[in-house]
């Protein structure tokens, strides 16, 4: 990449269509993922995140009140929280009601461990919050062995009690895995038995997710069944646009198959520091931190690495093949995390060059990058149906570091939920 | 200009077929999307 | 659906953030959770005007949309009402 001034490059004024100004990026985000907290109760075996443990270094609840009056003021118009299980945050519901106050829509995604019929029905009072529960199975068999045991009953007693406050349309989320992608008919069911949206995306090679995604991602023929599965569902499915990839199988998916990073999206993680996506999590995509002088907004108008992400992308070695105008050589952080080259095929491109390019690799896969930060559970992790009891435990931690009056422990200030 | 809804529906769908993709409004002045439709999101 | 006549009160939905860009605006609609693109900036002063005109077609004369340029705006001001990011304004009691 070259340094570039600090003015990006624009296309002129009366541009025909979204897409272009788009992919020149904007002076605010449209919507920014995140994460309130690494602290999760669960311990996902695909986490992109590499969530568990909280840090004790994340932001203070006037500080993330600060962040929002900055989103505020830039007109962002609704942010994603998640983590972590952002609920675990005592201040959650407190900076929830806060932001929605600013003129900040909140979409969160939860694994329905804090969803009681109470926080149900404040949810559904709120025209400004839309929730996305997380479940990787339509049955407990297949999300639990991902998601850990108790993950599923926890899910879907998380919609019941959505859709008996009478919240309709909150996000069933999923992501596609090799084990999943004959249940797409179940999780349609599934959402609409509760009034849901079902929302299936694509599993990236991000945080623990680049551990298992040798045997989790869809196998090839599975992409096409779920190619077709989504073009036979149009719009009547979301896909956040995760699959554009699959584009190249002929007829564009709904969306602007368009890679947002850094141009209309990005993530703000638990600590403040300002990546490209969420599932770029590594000091290669790192923009900055939104504690320095400057803030958010800084960052986000001046960084080198945005300015970079905004100048036209050249296909590099995709540029003559007849699908890059809607696969565009598919996602940069699934091909950093599996070692390919970014100007190059995506590694489940449709094409099957991403797969001759897997194979070339080094067999030292400690060539491969690695997400910069871990705070997985330092138990053992639910890798497998065997049981994860310790996750709720008390960790014994000799070295914890003093963290004023805020509790490290995942679930502070949280009181379980009593029955359904 | 008293049948403004049938001439608007023509003109934005000239084939009366809505696209099949989420830019169902694109015409010279609005172009509509999902929110949704921008990947980088989970 | 079928827009409500240019010579009623209209307005932004109350659910509708408008955000200016140097490209026209962005609007988002919180209920439906589409977003819009406004692709020209006479169109977003009349979207402006809305709330305070007695008339969509005052809006229009208000931001400068001359008798000529009044079929397009129409067309997209119809658009919008489909999508709700406009309604028909509450006549006064």
């Amino acid at each position: 990449m070259t340094a570039s001034t600090p003015q990006t490059s624009r296309p002129a004024p009366g541009a025909a269509r979204l897409v272009d100004l788009f992919e020149y990026g904007l002076d605010a985000p449209i919507c920014l993922t995140w994460e309130l907290t690494y602290a999760c109760n669960l311990s996902c075996a695909h986490c992109l995140s590499s969530s568990g443990r909280r840090d004790p270094r994340e932001l203070t609840t006037q500080e993330a009140k600060a962040v929002i009056d900055e989103l505020e003021a830039m007109q962002v118009f609704y942010v994603n929280i998640g983590g972590g299980e952002p609920t675990v945050r005592a201040d959650f519901w407190e900076l929830l009601d806060y932001a929605t106050a600013h003129h900040v829509g909140v979409k969160f995604s939860t694994n329905g461990v804090r969803i009681t019929p109470e926080i149900a029905r404040r949810l559904a009072g709120n025209d400004y919050v839309d929730v996305q529960i997380s479940l990787d199975g339509a049955t407990a068999e297949v999300n639990d062995a991902v998601r850990g045991p108790g993950s599923y009953d926890t899910a879907l007693r998380a919609m019941r009690n959505l859709s008996d406050a009478g919240m309709t349309d909150f996000k069933l989320s999923v992501v596609c895995t090799r084990h999943n992608i004959p249940q797409m008919d179940e999780f349609k069911a599934l959402a609409d038995r509760y009034g849901a949206q079902l929302r299936l995306t694509r599993l990236r090679p991000s945080g623990r997710g680049a551990d298992v995604w040798d045997e989790l991602h869809p196998l090839p023929e599975q992409q096409r069944l779920l190619y077709d599965w989504l073009v036979a569902h149009g719009d009547t499915v979301l896909t956040g646009d995760s699959f554009f990839h699959l584009s190249a199988y002929g007829q564009a998916l709904p969306g602007l198959n368009l890679c947002g990073a850094g141009r209309v999206v990005c993530l703000i993680d638990p600590v403040g520091d300002v990546y490209a996506c969420p599932f770029a999590i590594h000091d290669e995509f790192l923009a900055g931190n939104i504690r320095r002088p400057g803030g958010f907004a800084e960052v986000w108008r001046e960084s080198e690495l945005f300015q970079n992400l905004r100048e036209p992308q050249n296909g590099g070695a995709c540029a003559s093949c007849a699908f890059y105008d809607t696969c565009k050589g598919g996602c940069m952080a699934a091909k950093f995390f599996t070692g390919l080259p970014l100007d190059g095929p995506d590694p489940e491109c449709v094409q099957g060059y991403g797969e001759q390019l897997l194979a070339g690799r080094s067999k030292d896969r400690g060539l491969i990058p690695k997400p910069s930060g871990d705070h997985s559970h330092r138990t053992s992790p639910a890798r497998g149906p065997g049981p994860v009891d310790l996750v709720l435990t008390r960790r014994p931690d000799r070295d914890r570091p003093p963290v004023g009056d805020c509790d490290e422990h995942p679930l502070a200030g949280m009181s379980l939920p009593r029955g359904g | 200009m008293n049948d403004l809804d049938s001439s608007q529906a023509q003109h934005i769908h000239p084939d009366g077929i809505p696209s099949p993709d989420e830019l169902i409004e694109a015409d010279d002045l609005i172009e509509e999307i999902s929110i949704d439709g921008m990947c980088g999101v989970y | 659906m079928t827009a409500p006549h240019l010579d009623r009160a209209w307005d932004l939905h109350p659910q509708v953030s408008v955000r200016p860009e140097p490209f026209g605006a962005l609007l988002y609609h919180f209920g439906t959770r589409k977003l819009t693109f406004l692709k020209d900036r006479v169109l977003l002063a009349v979207v402006q005007a809305l709330a305070a005109a007695p008339t969509a077609r005052a809006a229009c004369a208000a931001a400068g949309v001359d008798d000529k340029d009044m079929p397009r705006y129409e067309k997209a001001l119809a658009a919008l009402h489909r999508s709700s990011m406009v309604v028909e304004r509450n006549r006064l009691p």
